[in-house]
């Protein structure tokens, strides 16, 4: 009998080449990216505290020479993300070449959320593009508490969140997002190796929990900003 | 008595004359199916109907018809193996399905299992992800004595579970992704828990997966469809043991 050492099939693809390999790849980046948005959301809040704090906190984060670091760092991490997980998606597509007559609704199927992660994928990123382009090369207007004049980021946000269409586009985007975490941070440990009976439960709890604390963070900007905030 | 009458169901069988040949759903109709009858008898009687009228028969796998060989496959309302769970078609019983009930039958779909006739597909990808490293080559020497070499009670039993493992491929056919990874991952965890595993256990996970993705079977969404479709109830925790052990050979390969 042929040793397991000698059937040679292994050495050419590679880790990255593999099915698990790029699935680890997509669960890594994407745990990069759940920390993202969840310190963006954080940040987020600051419109509940006011417009000064929030403009200088803008200002410090976009006036440190460390973010065209942070910015090329996140960009690789999201590229990696998207191009894996389409590949990924493609090969799995292709991997049944007929479809079921009938799908199953009990506990053999798989939920709409789990079939449909890459569509809510391009949808982030096509709400990611929107949201680049309304905020980050938004209108410039400019504000001074003092030391000279910074941008004022909580007036362009506001104006934004002013429109209805808006809101209700960036509300839906977020819900997509919410499903889109619930899902795939349980799935990240899995997808390493991290799975003990004892801790599931927990590891289901947390990626529900912080699916859902992303979401309704993010949510609550543009709807204190419709609703509350007038001004 | 109820049981004399029977139960007449219309079924929707999915009909392929070869490999290369179109399939469609044909409609038949099982007369006088009692509740002891398994799915499988239910064919029989389905078939025996058939030939009698000089048409051709439904093609269907089974073999041991007692849950243990792996051999039936049928995707029946959209569920490998049928409605209940831990069960394999042959001991899906019909006491589950009711009189007038419409039950659709498909293959098991997945491009790495290509439907031969029917209701038939050729698992033979499984053989070959097993023939790539499903088993022990080092030379272990002559029998050694009884507990030579200590296995833990929970350690065994664990490894055990994985070997329950049938093969029948219902883990595929669940899989949105059409996804070996449970299959592989409970070959490789059964060697992986024990001992005489722990010689070839990195060439081993790394030799199979790539079986895996040479026989173009999907991805793992960790969807679990899998596991609740096994009829062994193999769980996750295979295929994390299985990434986890991937990961770490990738690194230290040389």
């Amino acid at each position: 009998m042929q040793g397991l050492g000698s059937s040679g099939k292994c050495g050419s693809c590679g880790w990255i080449g593999s099915s698990i390999g790029r699935k680890q790849l997509i669960g890594i980046t994407g745990v990069g990216l759940s920390l993202f948005v969840l310190i963006h959301m954080l940040e987020n809040m600051l419109i509940l505290v006011g417009a000064r704090p929030y403009n200088e906190y803008t200002h410090f984060l976009t006036s440190n020479p460390l973010i065209y670091l942070a910015e090329g760092g996140l960009l690789a991490i999201f590229l990696l993300h998207v191009i894996f997980a389409l590949a990924i998606s493609w090969t799995n597509c292709k991997a049944r070449d007929s479809r079921y007559a009938v799908a199953s609704n009990g506990p053999k199927g798989t939920s709409m959320v789990q079939r449909s992660l890459w569509a809510q994928g391009l949808l982030i990123l096509v709400f990611l593009i929107l949201h680049l382009i309304s905020f980050k090369y938004g209108a410039e207007y400019s504000v001074d508490y003092g030391p000279g004049p910074i941008r004022d980021m909580h007036k362009l946000v506001v104006e934004v969140f002013h429109q209805p269409a808006y809101v209700v586009w960036y509300v839906v985007a977020l819900i997509v997002l919410g499903f889109h975490l619930s899902h795939g941070v349980g799935s990240s440990f899995q997808t390493v190796g991290l799975h003990h009976p004892r801790y599931q439960k927990c590891i289901r709890a947390l990626s529900v929990s912080y699916a859902l604390i992303v979401a309704l963070g993010f949510i609550t900007e543009p709807l204190y900003v419709y609703f509350i905030h007038r001004g | 008595m109820a049981e004399a009458k029977g139960m007449n169901l219309s079924l929707k069988i999915w009909r392929q004359a070869g490999p290369q040949a179109p399939g469609s759903f044909l409609e038949h109709q099982a007369k006088g199916v009692t509740p002891d009858m398994s799915f499988l008898e239910m064919l029989d009687v389905v078939n025996e109907e058939l030939i009698r009228s000089g048409k051709q028969p439904v093609e269907f796998d089974h073999d041991c018809r007692e849950g243990i060989c792996g051999a039936c496959s049928m995707v029946i309302n959209g569920n490998p193996h049928g409605p209940q769970q831990a069960t394999t078609t042959c001991q899906l019983h019909m006491r589950h399905f009711k009189d007038g009930d419409a039950i659709v039958i498909e293959p098991f779909r997945a491009r790495a299992f290509p439907i031969v006739k029917d209701l038939v597909v050729d698992r033979s990808a499984f053989d070959r992800i097993q023939g790539a490293g499903g088993y022990i080559s080092a030379n272990t020497g002559a029998a050694q004595d009884a507990n030579a070499i200590l296995v833990g009670k929970k350690e065994s039993d664990r490894a055990f579970a994985s070997a329950t493992c049938i093969g029948c491929g219902a883990c595929v056919a669940a899989c949105k992704n059409a996804s070996a990874a449970l299959f592989v991952s409970a070959k490789l965890s059964h060697l992986a828990l024990l001992p005489q595993g722990q010689v070839e256990r990195e060439e081993r996970v790394v030799n199979m997966v790539a079986q895996m993705d040479a026989e173009r079977f999907g991805a793992c969404t960790n969807t679990g469809a899998c596991s609740a479709s096994c009829p062994v109830e193999i769980s996750l925790e295979n295929i994390a043991r299985m990434n986890r052990d991937y990961a770490k050979a990738s690194l230290k390969r040389r």
